[in-house]
């Protein structure tokens, strides 16, 4: 018999006594009805404790808000779907677009050209208020999952649409087929004595922009 | 397809691998314990633990409701695990992924071994895993001239110090920053000589050290923490962006998974991903969580692989009593809260699954007469602390008791085949069996409690039991009997005079239930 049949058989034999399948009971909060403004304060909470930067803009201000973030660093990788419209304020302050560098599908970045960007601009999918918890499901403005993961700065816009109150709410927006990656502040470690630590191997810094309207 | 077994019942096949306890608990226990470094690094990184969890546990006013209907998919998971796996295979293939099905810790090596030579590599970058733990993959590929690099920061430093993970989730708790910082000084190549024990800084020595390997690695192995079988989905939770590393930039990725990891549906996702955080390092969120369903292409590995694991799991889930033990989702609240773990460290558990958690997991999967395995469930108090923290609420101190049952019936039967003579267990419990059945009987036992004030002598202490009762004298001394029981100083108390009621009396009499409230 192959590995899988025997596996299977093994497992039969051992529910010979036929266990009952219970009901799951879902007495806990699946959903949840908070404003705007709460969810977009609770999210700020959640994320400033795991140390990532945020910043609450309206929808206008977003591209001088992006300049400001992006002063200082050398080139920056953004995915191909995010609106070049976002970077009009940066591109107006270098003189044009040679600090952006454009992940496209046909002209994709390898590792070592992500290794060697200063910061990675991305939008997301939806995000957790009560976890503070940013979720990329690869879409076009979110790109693949390496280019959020290379960069030592993950520069990331949240929707205030998208922020969700507690996790059941996320998860009924997401397909689970498509690559996930849940963010929930810059890389960490607990490994030494169980205290919390920022940074190792993922961005060490993280910089949540919440877009308003 | 159907769950029900139509064939004849096959005799559970245990597993094998880093799963044994090599000497008995006490001996292990009792060597740890003189180790006073370890005792101070456990019980300063437990009660850290400890308090963030409770913190964050206390801040959702559903955590009841949570444990509960987690506790119940898991249940209905071992119930319809063929038909779930099944499931759940078509999903993953019909993606582009490829399933592996390994019986035992053996086949399993065999496999992924086979898998890396076939990409031509002579090393590979590893997530902290259990599974791969369980099954001694690390050796076996050193062996087979394979190198495999540790990415996880308590792993690495386990893997450094040549040492034994001790903990489910933090492998090096027993480790403090000083020796994190000696161990890195003394072997890892190109490291800054004034590294301090500071442990933002002794983090980033670990990113400068596994950064080139992230960015060449062409294969990786990772476990899973959960697998949906409606959609074909893993899912890896990790802190530090090691796992997204591995599971993102080689262009060969194999998982190890034990067949019990899977989750019915999507919408289950959200009961775990809810209590497992919160339950293992006491935060709201782990800062990663990966999930992938087969190949995407043009997104992560393309060459995607899963081994389905048994080793033993499905011989815990023949014992109808323990197979809840399968429920864990690996968290370690329970060694986090355990008075025996926090003393004794996880090493004095022998196997891979250390703690309360170990103790019934281990038995459960090799059998309990495999090594040392018998000794684990009595490293316990049956304090119930692990019940409380379990968030799928396994009844663990329930399965060490069923698990002794074993142990003491295992015996049993080997000194029938001997010699056909009840063991001592077996005539002290029936001696308590009559002493205990009626009180004449108990009464006439008591008589001889003057005996025990002899035995115990001037230092009214009895320092040393006859037969299998000496276990219980081996780090105890039993006090002195006193000179009557409670049934003669009542019958004694209640024969005399009706005295005044003092305050005692009045007080049982408050408590006592109108009409069997004792005569005057």
């Amino acid at each position: 018999m192959n590995a899988r049949a025997e596996i299977l058989d093994r497992i039969r034999s051992a529910l010979r006594d036929a266990p009952a399948v219970p009901d799951v009971p879902r007495a806990y909060r699946r959903a949840s009805e908070l404003g705007e403004q709460e969810l977009i304060e609770l999210l700020t909470d959640r994320l400033l404790d795991y140390k990532a930067n945020v910043f609450v803009e309206g929808a206008a201000e977003v591209p001088q808000r992006l300049a400001a973030l992006l002063e200082g660093a050398g080139r920056y990788a953004v995915p191909h779907g995010l609106a070049a419209s976002m970077f009009a304020e940066a591109d107006a302050r270098d003189g044009g677009s040679g600090r952006r560098v454009t992940d496209a599908p046909g002209r994709r970045l390898s590792v070592g050209e992500l290794d060697g960007v200063d910061a990675v601009v991305t939008g997301s999918a939806v995000a957790v208020a009560e976890t503070g918890t940013i979720i990329l499901d690869a879409g076009p403005d979110q790109g693949r999952r390496v280019i959020s993961l290379v960069p030592d700065r993950h520069i990331c816009l949240v929707r205030a649409g998208d922020i969700t109150a507690i996790l059941p709410d996320a998860l009924r927006r997401l397909d689970a087929t498509r690559p996930q990656t849940w963010i929930s502040g810059p890389s960490a470690t607990s490994d030494i004595e169980l205290e919390r630590v920022e940074g190792v191997h993922g961005p060490r810094t993280l910089d949540v922009v919440i877009v308003r309207g | 397809m159907s769950g029900t077994f139509l064939g004849m019942p096959s005799l559970p096949v245990f597993g094998i691998g880093n799963l044994h306890e090599h000497e008995p608990f006490p001996k292990a226990a009792h060597r740890e314990l003189g180790n006073t470094q370890l005792r101070a690094n456990l019980g300063h990184a437990t009660r850290t633990i400890r308090d963030k969890r409770l913190a964050v546990v206390s801040e959702l006013p559903d955590w009841e409701e949570l444990r509960e209907a987690g506790r119940a998919i898991k249940e209905s998971v071992m119930a319809r695990l063929p038909e779930l796996l099944v499931q759940f295979e078509a999903n993953f293939t019909a993606r582009g992924g490829v399933i592996h099905w390994a019986r035992d810790a053996g086949e399993a090596n065999a496999i992924v071994a086979s898998l890396i030579r076939g990409q031509g590599a002579d090393e590979v970058v590893k997530v902290k895993s259990m599974a791969t733990q369980e099954i001694g993959l690390n050796e076996y590929l050193e062996a087979e001239g394979i190198a495999a690099f540790e990415t996880d920061l308590a792993e690495l430093i386990v893997q450094l110090d040549h040492d034994k993970p001790s903990h489910i989730l933090v492998p090096a708790i027993h480790k403090n920053r000083s020796q994190v910082r000696d161990i890195f000084l003394r072997e890892m190549e190109g490291v800054d000589p004034d590294l301090t024990n500071e442990p933002a800084r002794l983090a980033a020595a670990a990113r400068a050290h596994l950064r080139r390997k992230f960015l060449s690695a062409k294969v990786a192995v990772s476990g899973a923490n959960f697998a949906l079988a409606d959609s074909g989905t893993l899912a890896v939770v990790e802190s530090e962006g090691n796992g997204r590393m591995c599971l993102t930039l080689p262009e060969t990725l194999i998982t190890v998974m034990g067949v019990e990891k899977l989750l019915p549906a999507w919408e289950d996702l959200e009961v775990f991903m809810q209590l497992l955080p919160r339950s293992s390092t006491g935060e709201r969120m782990n800062p990663y969580t990966s999930l992938w369903t087969g190949v995407t292409p043009d997104d992560g590995p393309q060459n995607v692989h899963l081994v389905l694991l048994d080793n033993g799991r499905s011989a815990a889930l023949a014992d109808e009593m323990g197979r809840s033990a399968l429920h864990c989702i690996r968290c370690s609240a329970c060694m986090n809260v355990c008075p025996v773990y926090e003393r004794t460290g996880g090493h004095a558990y022998g196997s891979t699954y250390p703690g309360p958690i170990g103790a019934i997991l281990s038995p459960l999967l090799t059998g309990i007469t495999a090594e040392e395995n018998s000794s684990l469930p009595y490293a316990s108090s049956l304090c119930g602390a692990c019940y409380d923290a379990c968030p799928v609420k396994i009844n663990i101190p329930d399965i060490l008791v069923h698990l002794r049952g074993e142990d003491v019936d295992s015996k049993r039967g080997k000194n029938r085949r001997k010699m056909a003579l009840p063991s001592q267990m077996d005539l002290g419990m029936k001696a308590a069996s009559w002493a205990l059945s009626s009180g004449k009987n108990l009464g006439l036992v008591e008589k001889a409690l003057p005996l025990g004030r002899l035995a115990a002598g001037p230092d009214k202490k009895i320092t040393r039991l006859p037969g299998i009762a000496a276990g219980w004298t081996q780090s105890r001394d039993i006090p002195a009997p006193p000179g009557q029981s409670f049934r003669q100083w009542w019958d004694k108390e209640h024969q005399a005079p009706a005295a005044p009621a003092d305050a005692t009396d009045s007080g049982r009499a408050a408590t006592a239930e109108p009409g069997t409230e004792e005569k005057p």
